[in-house]
């Protein structure tokens, strides 16, 4: 101990490595469980508000997961289970919030769409469609401020929907103008609510976004975790290298109805059935490493077990674990007067 | 073990809902993520999937059956190699936890955890109806939508905008049926763009439409409330009576159910501080159409703050077309001589149950509703405190320069001899609401909460 750890460089591998496509695996298979775990615990009443499953967008945060550095900052909407997961975060404290218990993450006062660990660099977890976009590019202005060589790189996600948000466009033209170190991942799961890109927005490539800024920007199969892996890559030297935004946009699917209340009229069941048979990001995955022989059937089904029983222990822990105290209503107002300093 | 197909709990308000129609039968085979029934919850139809894949073993509850709680059995699938038999014997799917989460470490359970017991309350008959007004049972959302539809018939230039209010019919469902009858130019879906709505209705209304903006809640209108403030509220003055600003913000306002922090605000004092903006909060179905209709006629940017947990509240609404309510008058909703309660929308819930339990104990409350928060009927608050010489005022939003306080100020001034005791307030804690279900009971204003500032004011012991 006592030595600091050596900061890591941008990767520049395009392919990914066996391990890391082998817990792409893993680390997707268990943000879907979760998921499964919370839809359940929700139609059973015991979370509460509003619930944002993610189940069908795993590649999107799994192959930038496996793309970024340590101090790379993450920050994204109310859908944001799995990218607190991704960022490696217990799944036990995540499902605690989302029951509203003392050892949730954000303390119980957060819930589903309020998740946060700025230790692992996750700055949430926000409500308002759109705000988060100007709060990741603040991110990625200050890590520009520190004149680091190699500065971290804000990754600002947000939805299809959000894409039409004023704000959005204030973002780019600064991010532009003063060359920060972000890139904006636009989640298109092609619905927002129940509004299809179509009937939202005059141009539906929203990669190109970005080109009145002179942002650069890609399509990318959301579906397909490696080809994440390899365009957010090429985003991330990019933005490290002092060259300012990049824009993915990642074509993606929701499985889930918008919030738990969604009554799905604006989509047919067999859009919904074919995207789960032939474009799962995770059987996709699956299939591929046993045709590589990167992993056995019976591997796969360790990893399936193992998940299982992790997702269980975390919900029957967290559904174990009490509510805040009721003294913690009133802290957290304000940060604590501290005079130490 | 089978698994339990349970009615699930699908929005956060929902407690009970009706299996509209199972779309299986006993015996087939189905897969997760099959539809096994549709559901009608208090907002919407909603497809049931299948979270495993298996056969129906048993529906237990047949279609058109109506209020059914949250997590009661409804069906059972089969997984391979289970039997009919193992049904009866089936333990619940889920491992049973408790109901009642033990509270961490030292809690005390609040003060103000009352055992919610239902209790009926009456609401006085509005003075300004003919006796024989004809009269139909309506929901708020029902009576916000014939308000709307109404002056859409009547008036050519009335158009509804905002999110989801065409194709989804509201993500509350307020505009159902507006799409089928206007048709979609006049009953518009946009992107996700808030302040450009707000912006682009200003532009409309000066240039002589009538825009409904809809506001799928009060908390996204943040992003637009520049265009509310400084265009619609100010430009008649500024341009010194030339421009008018004929247009209507309307949506969900205040706390819904454990929606945390960004999504629980109450904005009532927020826009009754607006010079040149009229701020109505009906609570009542009849007062949601004759308030929602008035804004619509009105010359004047009006801002009409719903709330959702009084959307699925039934109650009688007059059938006219032309039942018109006037902006900037509160209402008696139950005459009293002890203390006189002031409150608009939904706290009024408290307001009434608290004067109800009370009046058991010999304390006559008076309890009015504001209805409009600008202008605000002071008089009629003053003339009800010279009568009852107490005065509690209670509202879901925050105490600091809130509703209370403007209430304070004019009884205090004006009728501060008829007093007989300080005037106590009841507010949402001065805190962003948590999510966390015990945190958020213990910041919102409640019966018990109410009952004990009345025991204050008439110097009562509890
Ligand atoms: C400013 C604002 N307006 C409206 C909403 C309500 N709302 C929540 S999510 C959503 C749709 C967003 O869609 P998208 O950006 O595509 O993200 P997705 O839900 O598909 O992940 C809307 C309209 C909101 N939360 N904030
Ligand atoms: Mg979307």
């Amino acid at each position: 101990m006592g030595k600091k750890p050596v900061k890591q460089t941008q990767k520049t591998n395009k392919l990914m490595r066996e391990e890391d496509l082998v817990s792409s695996y893993h680390d997707m298979l268990l943000i879907r469980r979760f998921e499964e775990r919370a839809g359940q615990l929700y139609g059973l009443g015991k979370i509460g508000g509003f619930c944002h499953l993610y189940s069908g967008q795993e590649a999107v945060v799994t192959g930038i997961a496996k793309a970024k550095l340590p101090e790379d900052q993450m920050i994204t909407a109310y859908r944001d289970h799995g990218h607190i997961l991704a960022c490696g975060v217990d799944p036990y404290n995540v499902m605690a919030e989302l029951l509203g218990r003392a050892d949730g993450v954000s303390k119980g006062k957060g819930g589903s769409m309020h998740m946060f660990d700025v230790d692992k660099h996750f700055y949430g977890g926000h409500g308002i469609v759109g705000a988060q976009v100007p709060i990741g590019t603040g991110l990625a202005f200050a890590n520009a401020y520190k004149e680091d060589k190699n500065p971290a790189v804000s990754i600002t996600y947000f939805g299809d929907g959000a894409s039409n948000q004023g704000q959005v466009y204030e973002s780019f033209n600064m991010a532009a103008l003063w060359k920060l170190p972000v890139i904006y991942i636009i989640e298109n799961n092609q619905y927002a609510m129940g509004t299809s890109v179509e009937r939202a927005s005059a141009q539906t490539d929203l990669s190109q976004r970005g080109r009145s800024f002179g942002i650069e920007g890609r399509q990318v199969d959301g579906m397909d975790v490696e080809a994440v892996y390899a365009a957010s890559l090429e985003a991330f030297e990019h933005a490290r290298s002092g060259k300012g935004p990049f824009i993915l946009e990642m074509k993606t699917y929701r499985y889930s109805g918008h919030s738990m209340s969604d009554p799905a009229k604006y989509r047919k069941r067999e859009e919904v059935k074919d995207m789960r048979q032939h474009h799962d990001p995770i059987n996709m995955l699956k299939d591929r490493l046993i045709e590589r022989k990167l992993m056995s059937e019976e591997e796969a089904k360790k990893i399936q077990d193992d998940i299982f029983d992790v997702i269980e222990q975390a919900a029957n822990k967290a559904l174990e674990n009490g509510e805040p105290d009721s003294s913690a209503l009133m802290t957290d107002i304000y940060v604590e007067e501290n005079h130490a300093g | 073990m089978p698994v339990e197909v349970v009615m699930p709990a699908l929005s956060p308000t929902m407690e009970q809902g009706k299996i509209a129609s199972w779309t299986v039968k006993e015996g087939d085979k189905v897969e997760a993520g099959d539809v096994l029934a549709e559901i009608e919850t208090d907002k919407a139809l909603v497809e049931l999937e299948a979270a495993a894949d298996g056969e129906v073993g048993k529906l237990v509850i047949e279609a058109g059956t109506s209020d059914i709680p949250v997590n009661t059995p409804i069906a059972y699938l089969l997984r391979d190699g289970e039997a009919l038999s193992d049904i009866e014997t089936a333990p619940a799917q889920v491992p049973e936890k408790p109901e009642a989460p033990v509270p961490a470490a030292s809690e005390q359970p609040p003060a103000s955890s009352v055992v919610p017991q239902p209790i009926t309350v009456t609401i006085a008959a509005d003075p300004e109806l003919p006796a024989d007004a004809e009269m139909t049972e309506q929901s708020v959302r029902e009576a916000l939508r014939d308000a709307m539809a109404e002056e859409m018939r009547r008036d050519e230039t009335v158009f509804v905008i905002g999110e989801e209010v065409a194709e989804y019919e509201g993500a509350y469902k307020v505009t159902q049926g507006l799409l089928e009858e206007f048709g979609a130019k006049r009953v518009i879906d946009t992107p996700i763009v808030e302040h450009g709505i707000a912006g682009l209705g200003v532009g409309a209304a000066f240039a002589g439409l009538k825009p409904v903006v809809e506001f799928m809640t009060f908390n996204f209108a943040m992003q637009a409330i520049d265009q509310i403030i400084n265009s619609a509220a100010k430009t008649h003055y500024m341009s010194g009576g030339l421009v008018t600003c004929p247009i209507v913000f309307r949506g969900p306002n205040g706390a819904a159910r454990r929606v945390a922090a960004q999504h629980s605000q109450d904005f009532s004092a927020w826009y009754a501080h607006i010079p040149g903006l009229k701020v109505v909060a009906p609570y009542t179905a009849a007062d949601a159409k004759g308030l929602l209709k008035a804004a619509i006629r009105d010359p004047n940017p009006v801002l009409v703050l719903e709330n959702e947990l009084l959307y699925a509240v039934k109650a009688d609404v007059p059938v006219s077309d032309d039942y018109i309510l006037p902006i900037g008058s509160a209402k008696i909703l139950r005459a009293g001589s002890d203390v006189t309660l002031v409150s608009h929308s939904r706290s009024l819930d408290a307001c009434l149950e608290a004067a109800t339990s009370l009046s058991a104990e010999g304390v006559d409350c008076e309890v009015i509703d504001l209805r409009s928060l600008r202008p605000l009927d002071t008089a009629t608050v003053i003339a009800s405190v010279q009568k009852t010489n107490r005065l509690v005022t209670v509202e879901e939003g925050w105490p600091v320069a809130g509703i209370g306080a403007e209430i304070s100020a004019a009884v205090q001034s004006e009728a501060f001899d008829y007093l007989d005791a300080p005037i106590t307030r009841v507010t949402g804690l001065d805190v962003p609401l948590p999510y966390a279900d015990n945190l958020e009971k213990m910041a919102l204003p409640s019966t018990d909460k109410v009952i004990q500032a009345i025991n204050t004011v008439c110097y009562r012991q509890g």
